[in-house]
């Protein structure tokens, strides 16, 4: 068993980037769709504090995955509006129904 | 097999299997709550990594501001009476394929390469650091990510609200 080094954590977050992945494809409502671009963009942050930590970046890897998060939060309150507007106009979000630009 | 193993497969386990229940119940509201083990168990690995601020303010936004968010989307676009809020599944095994044959050659890239690690070791506590960072080296980052949020917030409220 070898010790705990930058190989298992970039597992893991190889591991999430396919989950969220997956559930993009997968999912026909809109909100799971965002749910896997939120998977996507912690295994990213994974992947930027590794390196932080065993890549000798010092404490630039941390400082873009900050970014990343405030960047996340942006999105996820522009993408939950236009949803709820969706969801105004066609009673739907299965974003496969959703194919008009005007009603 | 040390402490900071035993902590790490801890977390790392939560964390993969709760993303893949986010990804695999039919449920909306069961995703939801998965999510939210996923962010605390992304937040246990920050802090092993040494970044202790980067996971608190992964508690803070993820769980207290976007998983809010997700679940008032769930409420709001949901005809919610009685019955289990479920979502539809399409492409299931076009995407099962892919994603097995992509994990397969990411994970054998992640797991043959020969990574040069020099480890880092951080401070017990990285806030002042970060933060001597951020206003000196990331300042124009800062202000223009501060522009960015406030647009956001204006962006939101006008999309969203009643014509």
């Amino acid at each position: 068993m070898m010790t705990i080094g930058l190989n298992h954590f970039l597992i893991v977050s190889g591991l999430l980037f396919c989950f969220g992945i997956f559930g993009m494809m997968t999912r026909k409502n809109a909100v799971m769709v965002l749910m896997g671009i939120e998977l996507i963009l912690n295994s990213a942050n994974i992947n930027f504090i590794a390196f932080a930590k065993y890549g000798n970046f010092g404490y630039h890897g941390q400082m873009i995955a900050l970014f990343v998060i405030i960047l996340a939060a942006a999105e996820a309150a522009i993408a939950l509006a236009i949803v709820l507007n969706i969801y105004k106009n066609f009673a739907t979000v299965n974003v496969d129904e959703v194919n008009n630009l005007k009603e | 097999m040390n402490i900071y193993d035993l902590i790490f497969y801890l977390f790392a386990t939560i964390t993969v299997l709760s993303a893949l229940a986010v990804v695999s119940t039919k449920n909306i509201i069961y995703s939801a709550y998965n999510l939210m083990l996923t962010f605390f168990g992304v937040a246990g690995l920050y802090v092993l990594l040494g970044a202790d601020f980067l996971a608190i303010v992964q508690l803070i936004v993820y769980v207290g501001g976007i998983l809010i968010l997700i679940l008032f989307g769930v409420m709001l676009t949901n005809k919610v009476n009685g019955m289990p809020i479920h979502t539809e599944v399409t492409n299931i095994i076009p995407a099962s394929i892919t994603i097995g044959l992509f994990a397969g050659i990411v994970l054998a890239f992640f797991m043959n390469t020969n990574w040069k690690s020099v480890t880092t070791e951080f401070p017990a506590t990285t806030i002042q650091s970060l933060g001597k960072l951020l206003m000196n080296e990331y300042i124009l980052i800062f202000e223009l990510l501060g522009v960015l949020l406030l647009i956001a917030l204006i962006g939101a409220a006008s999309i969203a609200r009643k014509q």
